[in-house]
């Protein structure tokens, strides 16, 4: 695929301006690296408040090193006020969540992907998907704006308990928290575009021969993750509406004294903040599932069985959500159900990873760079999901609760599904998306790096959480029994500045190969999925004739090809005309 | 024979599904009943939860006014079938007057509501008389919402068909606008009973 194909369409492309080709584009390949430079550029402020965090925490109410420009009252001469602080710690948390794991999972790899995946030229709805990344790039400002504003931004953590959140006198916060909700409210409308079109596109798109069970399983990984978050941000759409109401009103939805419930708003948060975690995790193990089949040269295994316990995943995440809440006052009859669908819920999640190590197992392994941060996720996702169940399980979860045993533990399941499993994404389709090879040195360094100091840094929180530190501490030196403890602190803080110091080498990876790598050729992994199938990087409608899919993503190393994989679109040559209809009904029974 | 290999291996999905501008109307409104639903629920828990406390502020409102506004707006559903009903047969004039009553019947309906804010609000019932009225105020105002959006949505529609630009490739917008403003209607299906009603 070269000249003839991509010339006409650069020539055409030209005549676009260049406000329409680069900021206000429908082309969905645009559109998603948007997402994907607004998600680093987020990353790179919360990784920065993380830093002020952790300075304090290891160093009590010394001045930080570079903190010293921020104004009083936020810092004085870089000393945080524990305001402040709590700022910190609920921007971090909302920013890492919502303007970074998800532009990045579903925004720009979502948005790139899909269309590519199912062999359609664009999304179902270009112009929504243009304005979903213009809305969130509105909500990425309001959230921003919030720190500047008087009385500073939201203070009552990122998941907001009321009355915290809802009565302005208990923070001192007021238009902080107002934009905070504003800019969620925005970033929310962005996604349920997103997954409007992400579910319509799959449905009503897909390539001739692309059945549903031959989807690249990260097509599923996107419409289940769209799905959940749109069934179940709409409750807490309407907890916000009320709880903006409280805060500017006067009503006392949350607030016990004028009549309210503030359980209620935990419910509402939680009734999507759970599903929300799959949300983020589904497009990381999508990633993984294209990944790993790719490297191992093996078929995925168990293609079927992944899609149904990932679905049966989205129908559970919806009744767990309070297992967040065993400490919160809420009726105990309800704790053993909740424990229960918790502890049901890690079956699929287990079936997964047995999944993963089965089409691991007698392949031929390679270790390039995506290849290690996928292994390096689930690693670390096992962890993670493991700790889950010392969560999810009532009575040990009443002694680690708010501490930062549970810290470690949901950035043991966060960091490898949006930063690790982000990164071998990154890393994998860099080349289609750029047209460039990343330099694989730097993408080596940058892997150990990071997984070795990202344990560093979370590991000794579950040893913090089992001596009672608490969540969202101020000043840890204020109780004598946590003092025996603060080494530990000064270490997770050192080992936190050299995780992120380690990003340093991708970031002079990016950037250099975006401009100097290495041109890389169409299919440069030798995979099988439609995005590869045509041209490196794809022109503005994707494919100059649409591609007909012939089997499912994962055949590789199958009798039927010479060479080691077989592309979606590429027919089998067969032996003999006649033969034909036989060969169709074969090819049928394969996925 | 030739028929079978051309299904099995080149059938394409787009080809007898529903069309995309619909399904993606239908995915909206998956997610609206999510925040409706979410809103009721909470209502209804709440309301359960006060143990007939409410029952005092809730006789408040005006059940004749609210029964006229629901005649209202379940009248203006009708004119909207009927425009779709135009459209698709090609009638250009019935297309556009049914649209301009849907218009019109939303509007009295925004104005009639406006008219019972101001009487309770006179009553001295504000959002902050109770958690019955904060409850009024906030689940009618986001209905309300609603409707002025699907109003101004068929405004839109209106003018393109005084332009004549409705026809022929935008055509099934009435369609789509249409379900939109049903599932309008049937939420103050569930919210008149409640608000109204159930004192």
């Amino acid at each position: 695929m070269t000249e003839p194909e991509t010339l006409p369409v650069t020539t055409a492309l030209e005549k676009t301006s260049f406000l329409r080709k680069y900021v206000f584009s429908t082309d969905h390949k645009t559109i998603g690296k948007q997402y994907l430079f607004l998600s680093l550029f987020m990353a790179v402020i919360g990784g920065l408040l993380a830093y002020y965090m952790r300075w304090q925490l290891a160093y009590p109410e010394t001045a930080i090193p570079g903190a010293g420009w921020i104004p009083e009252p936020f810092a004085f001469d870089g000393i945080v006020p524990p305001e402040f602080y709590d700022a910190l710690v609920t921007m971090h948390g909302t920013i890492m969540v919502f303007f970074v794991a998800m532009p990045l999972l579903l925004g720009a790899f979502g948005n790139y992907l899909l269309p590519l995946m199912i062999g359609a030229q664009d999304m179902a709805f270009p112009k929504l998907n243009m304005m979903s990344f213009w809305t969130i790039f509105t909500a990425s400002i309001v959230m921003l704006a919030s720190f500047f504003v008087p009385g500073g931004a939201a203070a009552a953590g990122w998941t907001a308990y009321a009355p915290l959140s809802a009565d302005p006198t208990l923070t001192g916060v007021t238009w902080g928290l107002n934009l905070w909700i504003l800019g969620l409210a925005l970033e929310f409308s962005s996604f349920l575009m997103g997954g409007i079109n992400f579910l319509t596109t799959t449905v009503t798109m897909r390539a001739p021969g692309l059945t549903l069970f031959r989807l690249p399983l990260m097509v599923w990984m996107q419409i289940t993750a769209a799905g959940i978050f749109m069934l179940s941000v709409g409750p807490l759409i309407a907890g916000a509406i009320l709880l903006l109401l409280d805060r500017t009103v006067g009503t006392g939805f949350f607030i016990a004294s004028r009549g309210g419930d503030p359980l209620l708003w935990q419910h509402l948060f939680w009734f999507f903040g759970h599903p929300e975690v799959y949300v983020i995790l589904l497009p990381g193990l999508g990633a993984l599932f294209e990944i790993l089949p790719t490297f191992a040269r093996k078929p995925i295994f168990g293609y079927r069985t992944i899609v149904y316990s990932i679905i049966v995943a989205g129908v559970l995440s919806f009744v767990v959500w309070a297992h967040h809440m065993f400490v919160s006052g809420m009726d105990p009859r309800l704790v053993m159900p909740f424990s229960i669908t918790t502890i049901l819920i890690s079956v699929p999640f287990a079936i997964v990873i047995f999944a993963f190590m089965a089409t691991l197992w007698g392949s031929s392994l390679t270790f390039p760079t995506p290849m290690l941060f996928a292994l390096g996720t689930i690693m670390t996702f096992i962890i993670g999901g493991i700790t889950g169940i010392f969560n999810g399980a009532a009575p040990v979860d009443i002694y680690v609760h708010d501490t930062y045993f549970v810290v470690a533990h949901f950035h043991f399941t966060l960091f490898p599904s949006a930063i690790f499993a982000g990164f071998a994404g990154l890393y994998f389709w860099f080349p289609k998306m750029f047209g460039r090879r990343m330099n694989e040195l730097l993408g080596k360094i940058h892997f150990w790096w990071t997984l070795i100091f990202f344990n560093l840094v979370f590991l000794p929180m579950f040893l913090l959480g089992m001596g009672g530190h608490m969540r969202r501490l101020y000043n840890p030196l204020q109780y004598d029994f946590l003092k025996p403890l603060q080494p530990v602190n000064e270490f997770i803080t050192t080992a936190a500045i050299l995780l992120f110091i380690g990003q340093l080498p991708f970031v002079i990876n990016f950037f250099w190969s975006l401009f100097a790598g290495k041109k890389a050729e169409d299919n440069p992994w030798q995979a099988n999925t439609l995005e590869w199938a045509t041209s490196t990087p794809p022109p503005h409608d994707n494919f100059a004739t649409i591609p007909t899919v012939y089997r499912g993503p994962y055949d590789f190393s199958i009798p039927e090809s010479q060479k080691d994989w077989l592309p979606q679109n590429e027919p089998v040559e067969e032996p003999s005309p006649p033969d034909d209809n036989v060969a169709t009904t074969t090819l049928t029974e394969e996925r | 024979m030739t028929m079978s290999t051309l299904s099995a291996a080149q059938e394409h999905p787009a080809n007898h599904r529903i069309a995309v501008g619909k399904m993606g109307i239908w995915w909206f409104l998956a997610s609206e009943i999510m925040v409706f639903g979410g809103f009721l629920a909470i209502y209804i828990l709440y309301r359960m939860a006060s143990a007939g406390a409410w029952t005092q502020l809730a006789e408040h409102v005006s059940a004749p006014i609210g029964t006229f506004n629901t005649v209202v707006l379940l009248t203006s559903s009708l004119t909207m079938v009927k425009a779709f009903q135009a459209i698709d047969a090609g009638e250009k004039l019935r297309t556009r007057n049914f649209l301009a009553a849907t218009v019109v019947l939303g509007l009295a309906f925004l104005g009639i509501k406006a008219f019972e804010y101001s009487r309770e609000l006179a009553m001295g019932f504000t959002p902050v008389s109770g958690m019955f009225w904060s409850f009024y105020y906030a689940l009618t105002g986001l209905h309300g919402l609603h409707v002025l959006a699907g109003v101004i949505a068929n405004f839109v529609l209106f003018v393109m068909a005084m332009k004549g630009s409705l026809w022929p490739k935008t055509q099934q917008r009435v369609e789509y606008v249409g379900l939109y403003w049903h599932f309008v209607d049937v939420v103050w299906i569930f919210l008149f009973p409640l608000l109204y009603l159930s004192y």
